[in-house]
């Protein structure tokens, strides 16, 4: 087994008996990395210098504040920023951005609870994807397989967890890019509410959408991740000012009673869900009645609506966000340019890949004179609709159930020539951040023929992180998919 | 339904400031052309009474202070600049 496999409070016990060291902690990680990183490609920048650095001076300072995080090696997504540490949000357009000036929040507030920063992850370019086959650099793969996509575009974080090349890491999510990698990679993957965590030092895709989350193995080391990075910050005028309950403790709390809401249109043949998947979330609901919940069929009737919503408006906020990228201040400027605009065109187009090129036409089409109302004004009405739906589903239930994905993981290649297609994989996952509602991907079996994982995803209203990991926690706890490792984690101890 | 010409394609390129060649103006007018199709699903939903959502959270705009105070030093807004020069970003003329 690997060290990555104990909990968090396991590994602090074990680092206050000094049965474990910091030092061995980053040690593991690396060694893990040099291990299986050749095949799962999940980091694009190592820290390993300074890391080992910070580890032994941790193993000089007692953990006074009895920080659960202390020391833990930890891996980030790289579209946070990250101070004097690469970040390329897997583009060539930021190949040469190495020296970054200051810290993401999320990642100045690990700081301060002593985790260790191993690398900066892989993932779709921009966050545009939903493979990592857009990554400018490497694919990452699929710890259970590697012939099969990890998810994205979080990718490289769920990859990382799975293979235990980190203990947990940071992913983003727009329209899933944390649930469906989870799902993919069979982890544990939080979208929070829009607004609970600061996105200060997140590289911006689509602003309405983008939330920052916590990727684990376990709902318990999730919980208190999430606690970690979560906060009001005057440095993101639309992150929320509220109270921030204890998370972990939901975990006193059974599912007695709960009801839960399983939308039809989650379980159908026509948005694609196969029969392994529904089967597994059967199988899921009815561990939840022996548990002492009830669920019933409801409907979220405009979630077929969600995917072209979802894509107007996130390409049209991408296409305004990307507009910064103009070779000036940072990043590649193309050599071949005379003039400005000709310098401006040339840099773009040089260090773009091509579903961002796609997504920035779409988007500045749909914002273009004679299209706004056509398509842009549209789409945010819709998403009204979609809004709407979730709330109505709210009034009478505590906690909608469904898969995450409507398949487990496809194959590298399998999608890629067919945008739509690609698209439509994230129908389960969109109508979440559109509504911007929290949802969560937890490990619910296995297919029985690749032995990919499934994913169970669990949804709550605004600020109900608590109501999630309640009923997270007693899933994992009654059974132990979440136990399951893959073969690429279990190579070196 | 609309149909997206070459010429669109082109326009909207300069207008994301982006080049584009004549095989990738083919590719794009395509991909586009039925992403757009595909969009148009929405037209199945009357919309007439229904409010934009713009954001999800009920926020108002925030206010802070405008109070001076320390950020980034001019060297290093500069470190990262492809071309520099007197402690001014460099850049291409901008008139031909």
């Amino acid at each position: 087994m690997s060290v990555f496999d104990y909990t968090l409070k396991e590994l602090q016990d074990k680092l206050h008996n000094k049965e474990l060291t910091v030092t061995e902690l980053v040690q593991a990680a690396y060694d893990q990395i040099d291990a299986v990183d050749d095949q799962i490609k999940a980091f694009l920048t190592l820290n390993k210098e300074a890391a080992l650095e910070q580890a032994k001076q941790l193993d000089n300072e007692t953990n006074q504040a009895d920080h659960l995080l202390f020391g833990i090696p930890i891996g980030i997504k790289d579209n946070m920023v990250t101070k004097g540490v690469r970040t390329t949000c897997a583009s060539k357009f930021l190949d040469n951005f190495n020296d970054p000036l200051y810290n993401a929040t999320v990642v100045e507030k690990l700081a301060e609870e002593k985790t260790v920063m191993i690398g900066k992850l892989n993932m779709d370019e921009f966050a545009m994807g939903s493979s990592n086959e857009n990554s400018g650099y490497a694919t990452t793969r699929n710890p259970w397989n590697i012939d099969y996509v990890p998810g994205g575009s979080s990718g490289g974080s769920a990859a990382a967890v799975a293979a235990r090349e980190v203990f947990f890491a940071l992913g983003s999510d727009t329209g899933g890019s944390i649930r469906q990698p989870a799902a993919f990679c069979g982890v544990v993957g939080l979208k929070p509410t829009y607004g609970l965590v600061s996105r200060f030092g997140l590289v911006a895709f689509a602003s309405s959408l983008d939330q920052i989350g916590p990727i684990t193995k376990t709902v318990e080391d999730n919980a208190h991740l999430l606690q970690a990075i979560v906060g009001h910050d005057p440095m993101d005028s639309t992150s929320a000012n509220i109270d921030i309950p204890t998370y972990s403790d939901a975990f006193k709390q059974d599912v007695k009673g709960l009801k839960i809401a399983v939308p039809k249109e989650y379980l159908s043949d026509q948005e694609g869900v196969d029969q392994e998947v529904r089967e597994s979330v059967l199988a899921a609901l009815k561990v939840y009645e022996d548990l002492g919940a009830t669920w019933e069929e409801v409907t979220l009737p405009h979630s077929k609506y969600a995917v072209a919503a979802y894509y107007l408006l996130a390409s049209s906020e991408a296409s305004a966000n990307l507009a910064r990228f103009d070779g000036v201040r940072y990043g590649v400027r193309s050599e071949n340019a005379d003039n400005m605009i000709d310098m401006f065109k040339k840099s773009r187009s040089e260090g773009f890949g091509d579903e961002v090129k796609r997504r920035i036409m779409l988007g500045t089409f749909a914002l273009s004179s004679g299209y706004y109302d056509a398509y842009y004004k549209k789409a945010q009405k819709v998403r009204t609709l979609i809004k709407n739906d979730f709330d109505k589903v709210f009034e009478n239930f505590d906690v909608i159930i469904g898969p995450t994905t409507p398949t487990p993981a496809f194959k590298v290649g399998e999608k890629v020539d067919d945008p739509l297609t690609m698209y439509a994989n994230d129908i389960l996952t969109i109508p979440v951040n559109l509504a911007g509602v929290p949802g969560m991907s937890i490990p619910c079996g296995f297919a029985k023929e690749t032995g990919l994982p499934i994913g169970l995803q669990i949804i709550a209203k605004h600020f109900d992180e608590s109501m999630i990991y309640r009923v997270a926690y007693a899933f994992e706890q009654a059974t132990d998919y979440h136990k399951q490792r893959p073969s690429l984690g279990g190579v070196q101890s | 339904m609309v149909e997206i010409s070459k010429e669109q394609v082109k326009h909207v390129a300069h207008l994301a400031r982006l080049a584009i060649t004549e095989e990738e103006v083919d590719v794009m007018t395509k991909q586009l052309g039925d992403i757009i199709h595909y969009a148009e699903l929405l037209n199945e939903l009357d919309t007439s009474h229904v409010e934009p959502t713009t954001h999800v959270l009920d926020l108002k705009n925030v206010m802070r202070k405008d109070e001076p105070r320390k950020w980034i030093e001019r060297e290093d807004a500069l470190k990262n600049a492809p071309d520099q020069k007197d402690g001014q970003f460099r850049v291409p003329s901008i008139l031909e």
